[in-house]
């Protein structure tokens, strides 16, 4: 005989509106070895609680149901009076009547009837529930950071500076992200790499710091607290230990390859460093580039260097990394926007991508900073398109939200560096953050021209030949333009990641609509996701601005350090284990698991499973021919139970 | 006179409920207007005709005519809004109201009245063939359902004739529909009479199950999207040009005679290509033609442009200057090509309306594919004997 206490909570109006509360309560104590059946109006506050805990002592209770919200939102709650009042936490059951009923129907009969049956159930399971006892590990505690840019960079700061050891991967030869390619940021037009290099070279100087450039991972094994990451260090062709970054070598290179950095915009050598400021300072040889390894001879770069650090043989090595906690800030990618073939990308000359824009305006740009054509002359006249691919059905249908920002930059730069007119061809302009709106006024005020109305075609002029013509519609006045211009700069959809989907599977990660990486809850879960120990930070979650970046870099930080400050963690009971005595090795549990918990012990041929990888959902104890597996808290006798319960209504 | 209105939401609803459901989802971007081939040469302004609608307000008759169905902006808009149906539903609800255009009302009269729009006798449906073609039965593999326009315009049954001999040629077993069947109804369907347009239907339908109809080979585009899209029933429906693509490249039809360097252009209709997905068999038809020396015009395949011809625009007057035809004979003209070749009738109507005003009728000919294959296999049904390359 157990002696059950049922609480039903009326969630304010949320779930009193469409069930009839008091109706539970009274059915609830006609049920089976229930003690004492009660309804309240909000039973996570503090008196709700105390009700709980005092009915636990009174009426000498030994399984507590709370019939209220999610157990996402308050089963650590309840869970917590439960300890507090000497019962073990497992003993709780949530039966959840808002997300699962009363926010479903406005039909109160119905609502009514489902939350009985619920309730029902979960008296007959609560019966059968026995104390669980959580399982304690060891926890590894340093932390690996996935991507050098500045979400990457800020997040492996702040980590490093509390004293953990933090392995910053970047799969480029430099860490800076896109914003080392940046030349001014908005609002403030402050200079991108004056703020951001600081950084990179406090990374590099960090004691507790180990950059990893030039690196993916390509394994990830373990679980929260205790990561067993295999890195693919590719080869550079360059011993970095022996190089002392003279660049002699870079000099003396006749390879040429396109530069990645400079948007392909210009030529680089074969063996470099993308820009000035890279860190590390040290080259790598592009092997598709290089003359030596194209052509079998060359080897230029070898003689010219003293320290004897370049090394043709080199191949890729991997490094096997253990940490407790993990941070992806993978960044993002611009949509190829040559299929959307009205806007002429990659057919007509003085069609260019922001980025590419980006790289003009950098004075350690392809121009040198100077804003020119492809053919060297000074445009005399600009129009920015607006959501190209974004907000667009067709394409792309989230807002890649800084887009009308740095469109508003790229304004200012146009009338600073040239003399050219500007025109702005938009649907909404969104200016929603710190100093945005004025900063949208100020270019305004800079004699821009703003035309409402989505870009529909980029055509070549008819009558001055490398002239371009935006058409398009001016949606205020309802005409037709037709506007010769120089230059068209388009504002591509920011997307994923082409890798993204191979990194969500490293890290088993779920990816959102657009494909970035799924946070586990949009609100008061932005950085983490649904892999314990696995955050994210910056644009690999949705596009945002560096500010917003930034913020969730230290938060991610943050997270990433609740879990590695700790030398222990508590890991939940509800998982599952295999009886061995009946375990008859056909494996069905190690092809079903999603965690890769079970693994299959080939010297006594039976399944055996990784209790620090089970999640407890139950799907090896489903597939288990021969009842083997035991889900526990959801054994087989509890959830057929439940479902008897259910079944009566 | 207050210059203030007041949204009339019944009227948005209306619309709505006539199938304008997509409405709501419009944000006013004006792609569709910045697409709009009509746009830089009359006042037909397609996002006010959509946000009138939003907003139910008196006046969208003014220029709810303005739209030929291309489809263009359908394609392009970022919010998916079936810009068509909209259309379509607003012609709906207002032409109710005794709207309709004096040009129009001949059209739908004829449609109601014989069941095609151009006032033919029913049952002189099939003279042009003269009973030299056989009529479909359920042995039969293909029913080559003949548009009415090939039917009743004495240009446009060369393309009927032409498309019976090449089936005749291709050994192919295949008939004719009976004289009783009506128009497919795609063009009253985007006038905006729906009703009309369900009893055309709804009579079509009640002949190929009577037949046992399984594919259908249309000379129109503008059946085939009516067939594939409105009437809903399980048919195999091909566009003429992709089966003779198809016969040729298999081997089973040869074109033999050597056009001799003639320098062909083509038009794309909108209901082929945009609407029907179909670019490359045209094109691969007009390849497979000897010395055939094949150019495109800088607006082709998904970004064709319209000629005027959809949306009933085929019965509606343009002024000069007001019409795509007129453009598109100006663009096939510069590339120097001496024919143009187009796979829809309504096409050619327009196009040889503009041929002849502008006064190119011996710059450039228009003809269809299938007039051109059919030359090919130095088949000729014309009296005195055709010789395109002659023409030239």
């Amino acid at each position: 005989m157990s002696r059950i206490g049922v609480f039903v909570c009326h969630c304010g109006l949320n779930i009193a509106k469409t069930v009839r509360v008091s109706e539970l309560a009274e059915l609830a104590a006609t049920l089976p070895d229930v003690v004492v059946a009660k309804d309240y109006k909000f039973m996570c506050s503090t008196p709700g609680q105390e009700m709980i805990v005092n009915d636990i002592k009174q009426h000498k209770l030994d399984r507590i149901i709370v019939t209220a919200c999610s157990p996402l939102m308050h089963e650590q709650t309840f869970r917590k009076v439960l300890a507090a009042s000497g019962l073990n936490q497992y003993l709780l059951t949530i039966v959840n009547i808002r997300e699962q009923v009363s926010w479903v129907t406005h039909d109160i009969e119905e609502g009514t009837t489902k939350a009985k049956a619920l309730l029902n159930g979960a008296v007959y399971r609560a019966r059968l529930l026995a104390p669980l006892t959580s399982r304690v590990i060891d926890v590894n505690p340093n932390v690996m950071v996935v991507g050098g840019g500045i979400a990457g960079i800020q997040a492996a700061l702040e980590l490093a500076n509390t004293g953990k050891k933090v392995y910053l991967v970047e799969k480029n030869s430099t860490i800076g992200g896109h914003m080392a390619q940046f030349d001014k940021t908005f609002p403030t037009l402050d200079c991108s790499a004056c703020i951001l290099t600081p950084k990179m070279d406090a990374v590099l100087q960090h004691k507790n710091i180990t950059m990893m450039t030039s690196c993916e991972v390509s394994e990830v094994k373990g679980f929260v607290g205790n990561f067993d990451i295999t890195v693919r260090q590719k080869a550079r062709y360059v011993d970095h230990s022996k190089c002392n970054a003279c660049l002699a070598c870079t000099e003396k290179c006749p390879g040429k390859g396109i530069s990645e950095w400079d948007e392909g915009l210009v030529k680089r050598k074969a063996i470099y460093i993308p820009f000035p400021q890279a860190v590390p300072q040290k080259p790598i040889i592009d092997k598709e580039s290089c003359t030596f390894f194209k052509k079998g001879k060359c080897r230029l770069c070898e003689k010219a260097c003293e320290q004897k650090a370049i090394d043709f043989e080199q191949q890729d090595t991997f490094v096997q990394v253990k940490v407790g906690a993990v941070i992806l800030a993978t960044g993002f990618d611009l949509m190829d926007t040559k299929p959307l073939v009205q806007y002429g990308y990659g057919k007509y000359p003085g069609v260019y991508n922001a980025l590419e824009v980006e790289r003009l305006f950098n004075s350690a740009g392809p121009t040198g900073g100077k804003v020119t054509l492809r053919d060297g002359s000074e445009p005399k006249s600009i129009a920015l398109l607006h959501c190209i691919g974004s907000r667009d059905k067709n394409n792309h249908e989230h807002c890649s939200r800084v887009c009308c920002m740095y469109s508003l930059k790229f304004a200012h730069l146009f009338k600073e560096k040239t003399s050219a007119d500007v025109y702005q061809f938009y649907i909404d302009m969104r200016a929603a953050g710190k100093g945005y709106e004025e900063f949208y006024n100020r270019i305004i005020e800079e004699d821009v021209k703003f035309i409402r109305g989505k870009g529909a075609r980029v055509t070549q002029s008819a009558d001055e030949p490398g002239r371009l013509v935006v058409e398009a519609e001016d949606t205020i006045t309802g005409k037709f333009i037709k506007l010769p211009v120089d230059m068209v700069v388009l504002s591509p959809a920011i997307v994923p990641r082409a890798d993204s989907k191979d990194v969500a599977r490293l890290f088993n990660l779920s990816t959102d609509k657009q494909g970035f990486f799924m946070e586990r809850h949009p609100k008061l879960a932005p950085l983490s996701t649904m892999s314990e120990g696995i955050f994210i930070a910056g644009v690999c979650q949705s596009p945002k601005d560096i500010p917003d970046t930034v913020a969730q870099a230290y938060g991610a930080a943050a997270e990433a350090l609740t879990i590695v400050v700790k030398d222990k963690m508590e890991l939940e009971a509800t998982t599952a284990m295999v009886n061995p005595a009946s375990c008859c090795g056909c494996q069905n549990c190690v092809r079903v698991c999603p965690y890769g918990a079970p693994g299959f012990n080939e010297t006594k041929r039976v399944s055996e499973i990784n209790e620090a990888l089970c999640k407890g959902c139950g799907l090896c104890a489903s597939v288990c021919p021969t009842s083997a597996i035991i889900a526990r808290h959801f054994t087989n006798d509890q959830v057929l139970a439940e479902m008897e319960g259910l079944m009566e209504f | 006179m207050s210059q203030a209105v007041t949204p009339y939401l019944e009227m948005s609803q209306a619309i709505m409920e006539a199938g304008g459901e997509a409405l709501k989802k419009c944000y006013q971007c004006g792609t569709c207007t910045g697409t709009c081939p009509w746009t830089p040469i009359t006042h037909f302004n397609i996002r006010k005709l959509v946000r009138y609608g939003q907003l139910g307000l008196d006046g969208i008759e003014e220029f709810m005519w303005g739209c030929s169905t291309c489809k263009f902006c359908v394609d392009r808009c970022p919010r998916g809004v079936e810009i068509i149906d909209v259309v379509t539903a607003i012609r709906n609800v207002y032409s109710g109201g005794g709207m309709l255009p004096q040009s129009l009302r001949s059209f739908v009269g004829s449609m109601s009245a014989r069941g095609n729009p151009w006032s033919g006798d029913q049952a002189k449906r099939n003279d042009w063939a003269k009973e030299k073609y056989p009529l479909y039965s359920s042995d039969k593999e293909y029913l080559f359902w003949t548009c009415c326009t090939v039917c009743y315009d004495p240009r446009n049954v060369r393309l009927a004739k032409a498309t019976a001999e090449i089936l005749n040629q291709s050994g192919l077993s295949w008939g004719l529909p009976s004289v009783d069947v009506n128009c497919c109804g795609e063009s009253l369907k985007k006038v905006g009479d729906l009703e009309l347009f369900e009893r055309l239907k709804s009579n079509n339908l009640d002949y190929f199950k009577s037949q046992g109809v399984a594919k259908i080979i249309t000379v129109s585009p503008h059946c085939l999207s009516s067939f594939k899209k409105d009437y809903g029933e399980d048919y195999k429906v091909l566009h003429f040009s992709e089966l003779i693509a198809k016969l040729t490249k298999e081997g089973k039809l040869t074109p033999k005679k050597d056009f001799g360097g003639v320098k062909v252009t083509y038009h794309d209709p909108c209901y082929l290509g945009r609407h029907s997905g179909v670019y490359d068999a045209p094109r691969d038809v007009l390849k497979a033609i000897p010395g055939l020396d094949f150019v495109e015009m800088e607006r082709s395949r998904e970004q064709s442009m319209c000629c005027g011809g959809g949306g009933g625009g085929l019965w509606m007057e343009k002024m000069k200057g007001e019409r795509l035809s007129d453009l598109r004979i100006e663009e096939a003209l510069s590339t120097g090509a001496s024919i143009l070749a187009t796979a829809c009738p309504y096409c050619i109507t327009m196009f040889e309306d503009s041929v002849r005003t502008l006064n190119a009728d011996d710059q450039i000919k228009v003809k269809d594919v299938t007039e051109l294959f059919l030359e090919s296999l130095e088949i000729n049904i014309d009296e005195p004997v055709v010789d395109t390359c002659a023409l030239v």
